[in-house]
């Protein structure tokens, strides 16, 4: 008794007090430290995507100057013959273009120089842009029609901003005359950055503003296709079978270490095996996105089988039983319950799984997609690049407009991410079931 | 399997024909042999968890299983539908027949041994499916019902059997998770008879359950006992007493005594029993 009246008597004493002011501090403490490290991750996360958009955004606007061309008969198709499309195809349309720009500045067509400083405000890649609307549509030769043509390099540069109008001109990339006529062509509103479609449909150029997403797009919409119809049955089947049948022992023992392990290889390793066994033994293409997707197919099962695993194991034991106990064989345990009880999880994996596959970049390397396509890909045999691998050729391009670019499609490549991520989230949250 | 399903009921027309041969030695209230264990022995790995059980099970009875935790009761249950197969470290050995089968022939399949003999478990596990759902899953799997209309029939009769048809009749498509304790643990019976099996075995049915929800249970259990055979694994002998006509007593996964439940808890043979049963352990 007397002892009990001492131990209580102890938690209200000056040392007890003291003590426990310590523990509370010990806490609190312990809790800021938690709190430090989220505020550190976040502030990276934050600096990344500034960084990223800062850069990037602009690659989404591209200068276009509005002239008035005359697409002359004489030009596109002096024979006459509708049916000439050699002709046609193969007409000076850049003449065509400069020829309505120097009407529009009023320059003299007989002085070079003027006429050459003149030409540098326009894209290399304006003949494309003519010739495909002739092509499109050849009722137009002969006619004189406003066309929205691509500025070059420069003038785009300088109309962002990142050429400095105040660098003394001698270091400057654009001339004073050239930048008197780049203010004459906006004051009369026939200049300007308009939102830029090239970035997401055209292929691989030279000339930054006529490079674009749409062959690492459809390279990689094909690779992440391939991904699915391989890495999901068979991933779901193995861990099916692993999880469901396969005797317990030193077999499945060893097979599941090796999948763990097949999840930790780098991804490099898995394009060394790729190049070795599909491109040199199986004789597939080079830079093919169907061999690329069998690389990321290999790359991403372990991760596919772990997840489908845990989600499996996660099926609570009580309705095994249930279905066991009534009757069901096992393939319709499996069917009825173990299947679409774990489906949110092996959603989940999946996407994560491709997520992971969308962005690696290394493999492809290996297999010869890092290439330069221009145009698209009909067929996962043809050669095509990927988003990640389009990213790092643009980030080691040296012009200009390749630095917004390489921002601007890692910011496209985020955006994917993080819409599959969302909806992992949303399918989890969707397909869940309660018990 | 269809074709197994349905020679069940005519199999069971047929068993009055037969003279009781276990007429003498069980009282009259207790119908035919319906299942015999003979020398059953079972491992965990290299654990022995059942030593020589010797037990019949009559139809148209309650035979009451009990016993200290962990004495085996539960497992030797398992054995009789052959449910510790899919716990792959455990081996069985001996003689278990149901009618005078060996149910551990390598021709008998456990799926449909399952079929004929049903169990309703320790805590209440409906699917994550409507009532309906729950209670049409079985007759479905083992294609017992050639429409909608019989399968409706089925549901609607498996559900009166199992005394919750008057609760659900009108929200037979909400999930069958979201009854209570006691009427989940019902629907579970009634997903159990919802195939007309021979023999239901119940671990500790209710167990989880509160003390009115047992008593539905226990009612339940004496009006289906008059079609059926049921084995329950119970840990109250209060429960033992009232809803059993035969009691098995294990103790350290070895039976110690069977008989009429009346003579187990007035007049038991063994020491252990006795001092079982008055409360001096377990």
């Amino acid at each position: 008794m007397t002892d009990q009246t001492a131990s209580l008597a102890s938690f209200t004493s000056e040392a007890a007090t003291k003590k426990l002011r310590k523990r509370h501090r010990a806490e609190r403490r312990f809790q800021m430290y938690g709190i430090a490290a989220i505020l550190f991750a976040l502030a990276f996360l934050v600096f990344l995507f500034a960084s990223i958009f800062s850069q990037g955004w602009t690659a989404f606007l591209q200068t276009s100057i509005k002239l008035p061309v005359d697409f002359s008969q004489e030009v596109i198709n002096p024979s006459g013959n509708p049916d000439a499309e050699d002709e046609i195809f193969q007409a000076n349309y850049v003449k065509l273009a400069r020829e309505a720009l120097y009407k529009q500045l009023g320059v003299d067509p007989n002085d070079r120089k003027a006429r050459r400083a003149a030409n540098e405000l326009l894209s290399r890649g304006v003949d494309v842009q003519l010739r495909d609307m002739v092509l499109r549509d050849p009722s137009i030769i002969g006619t004189t029609e406003d066309v929205w043509l691509l500025a070059s390099d420069n003038a785009d540069a300088l109309m962002k901003g990142s050429i400095d109008r105040e660098t003394p001109s001698e270091r400057r990339q654009v001339s004073d005359e050239q930048i008197a006529w780049i203010d004459q062509l906006v004051d009369a509103g026939n200049m300007k950055k308009r939102f830029n479609t090239g970035l997401f449909v055209n292929g691989a150029s030279s000339n930054p503003e006529t490079a674009g997403l749409g062959v690492a797009l459809i390279g990689s919409f094909f690779m992440m296709l391939t991904v699915v119809l391989l890495a999901v049955p068979l991933g779901v089947c193995a861990a099916l079978y692993l999880e469901e049948y396969a005797p317990k022992g030193k077999i499945a023992d060893t097979i599941e270490v090796n999948i763990n392990n097949l999840a930790a290889v780098p991804s490099i390793v898995f394009g060394l095996l790729g190049l070795a066994v599909f491109i040199n033994f199986f004789g597939l293409p080079r830079s093919a996105s169907l061999v690329g997707g069998l690389v990321l197919t290999l790359m991403t099962l372990p991760t596919i089988i772990i997840t489908t695993r845990a989600a499996i194991r996660a099926v609570p034991p009580s309705i095994r039983e249930a279905a066991l106990g009534v009757g069901a064989s096992k393939m319709q345990l499996i069917g009825h319950h173990v299947l679409p009880l774990s489906l949110p999880g092996i959603l989940t994996g999946t996407i994560i799984g491709l997520v992971q596959a969308l962005g690696e970049t290394a493999p492809l390397l290996m297999i010869g997609m890092v290439a330069f396509v221009v145009d698209y890909p009909t067929t996962p045999l043809e050669p095509a690049t990927g988003l990640p691998v389009q990213i790092y050729m643009w980030a080691s391009s040296a012009e200009r407009g390749f630095v917004e670019r390489t921002a601007g499609a890692t910011m496209v490549l985020l955006a994917f991410l993080i819409v599959m991520n969302s909806l992992a989230v949303y399918l989890r949250n969707r397909f869940e079931r309660k018990w | 399997m269809e074709a197994k399903v349905e020679d069940r009921p005519a199999a069971r027309v047929e068993t009055p024909a037969v003279p009781k041969e276990s007429g003498d030695a069980a009282p009259a209230a207790l119908g035919e042999l319906k299942m015999k264990a003979k020398d059953v022995n079972l491992w965990y790995g290299q654990k022995q968890a059942l030593f020589d059980v010797n037990l019949e099970i009559f139809d148209q009875s309650v035979t009451a299983l009990i016993g200290p935790s962990g004495c085996g009761k539960s497992t030797f249950l398992r054995c009789l539908n052959r449910m510790n197969d899919v716990i792959d470290i455990c081996r069985v050995e001996g003689d278990i027949r149901l009618e005078g089968q060996d149910i551990y022939a390598p021709q008998v399949d456990p799926v449909q041994l399952r079929a004929r003999v049903g169990m309703v478990f320790q805590k209440p596990n409906p699917f994550p499916k409507s009532i309906y759902e729950n209670v049409a899953y079985a007759p479905r799997l083992h294609g017992l019902c050639a429409n909608k209309t019989e399968l409706d029939e089925v549901v609607e009769t498996s559900l009166i059997k199992a005394g919750l048809w008057e609760e659900v009749k009108d929200r037979l498509d909400q999930p069958g998770t979201g009854l209570s304790g006691g009427q989940q643990q019902r629907l579970c019976i009634a997903r159990a008879i919802s195939v007309n099996p021979e023999v239901l075995l119940m671990d500790e049915p209710c167990s989880a359950l509160d003390p009115i929800a047992t008593a539905t249970i226990e009612t339940l259990i004496d009006e289906l006992k008059e079609n059926l055979c049921i084995a329950i694994v119970t840990h109250s002998m209060q429960q033992a007493a009232r809803v059993s006509q035969r009691t098995a007593f294990f103790h350290l996964g070895k039976l110690v005594e069977v008989d009429e439940t009346s003579t187990i808890f007035t007049n038991p043979t063994d020491q252990r029993t006795q001092d079982y049963v008055t409360g001096r352990f377990g």
